[in-house]
């Protein structure tokens, strides 16, 4: 540890990272994986792994996720 | 960054489509008022889910009233025309609402990007180093290696990343300037934008790691 928390966490990189598009194209797959119960991080790694770097991506999944569990019908 | 795993995408053949989705797909495609009627429907849902999505950020963007109304009816209406235009590329991976909620929390964003510009508290043009150290909570107690430290990122800033590369982390990192406003105001995408910050993340590790300001055990996990 070099005492810097907030600063290694915001340089860590995921290398199963697969960026916003491709998270995107998927997000209503993988939001309705989680929300059944289903292991959507294991199926799909590089999405969790983005979903937790990507403030906006990871806004969008939780909006997502809240319609999904909720649909306001 | 790796694209998504095509084999677990491909692994499955496409799932017979649940009756209130195969209900919607019919009547979009459908004659005139069948089509109508259908449109209404996803749009009142859509508006829906669009004041929802709002009111759910809202405390944070400070937008209320008919501020946020108008915002979550253009995101409706955005997000009805994307479907209709994408229609043909529903694969019943999911069901058809949950295919179109994602349209419609996507416009909010971007309509929350652009938003944002209207009363910006933030410029574009400047550059405070000086906020750095607060930025990555730097502790003031420690006030040389915290001076030292800051001079550093802002060396390997200077050194290390492409222009593109620095006018997004100055943009984001120094001037707090969120991703979808960045979005909106570079005319680009937040996949170019979290790109090009993700790799100024990795080289930023790499030459403060080489540097001996983090360790090199991290550094190789990146």
């Amino acid at each position: 540890m070099n005492g810097w928390p907030v600063l290694e966490r915001f340089l860590r990189t995921d290398p199963r990272d697969v960026g916003c598009a491709e998270a995107m194209d998927l997000l209503h797959v993988y939001a309705e994986l989680v929300a059944a119960g289903a292991p959507a991080a294991q199926r799909y790694p590089g999405i969790a792994a983005h979903l937790a770097a990507c403030g906006p991506c990871g806004e969008d999944f939780d909006g997502l996720l809240t319609a999904v569990r909720d649909p306001v019908q | 960054m790796v694209p998504a795993d095509p084999a677990a995408e491909g692994i499955l053949p496409p799932p017979e489509l649940d009756p209130d989705s195969e209900q919607r797909i019919q009547m979009l495609s459908g004659p005139g008022p069948q089509r109508e009627e259908g449109l209404a429907r996803l749009h009142d849902l859509l508006l829906r889910i669009a004041r929802r999505e709002l009111q759910r950020r809202g405390g944070r963007l400070q937008i209320t009233g008919p501020e946020l109304d108008d915002l979550a009816y253009q995101a409706a209406a955005d997000a009805l025309l994307a479907i209709v235009g994408k229609l043909g590329q529903f694969r019943g991976e999911s069901r058809f609402t949950t295919w179109a909620y994602k349209f419609v929390v996507f416009e909010v964003s971007a309509k929350i990007g652009r938003h944002f510009w209207n009363k910006p508290a933030v410029r574009m043009d400047t550059e405070d180093w000086e906020r750095l150290p607060g930025r990555f909570g730097l502790d003031p107690a420690r006030e040389t290696e915290r001076r030292d430290l800051a001079a550093a990122v802002h060396r390997a800033v200077d050194e290390h990343l492409t222009p593109r590369q620095r006018q997004v982390f100055v943009a984001i990192v120094l001037n707090g300037v969120p991703m979808d406003a960045l979005v909106a105001e570079l005319g680009s995408t937040r996949n170019a934008i979290y790109k090009a910050m993700f790799d100024a993340r990795r080289k930023l590790r790499a030459a403060l790691a080489a540097n001996g300001y983090l360790d090199d055990e991290t550094s190789r996990h990146s």
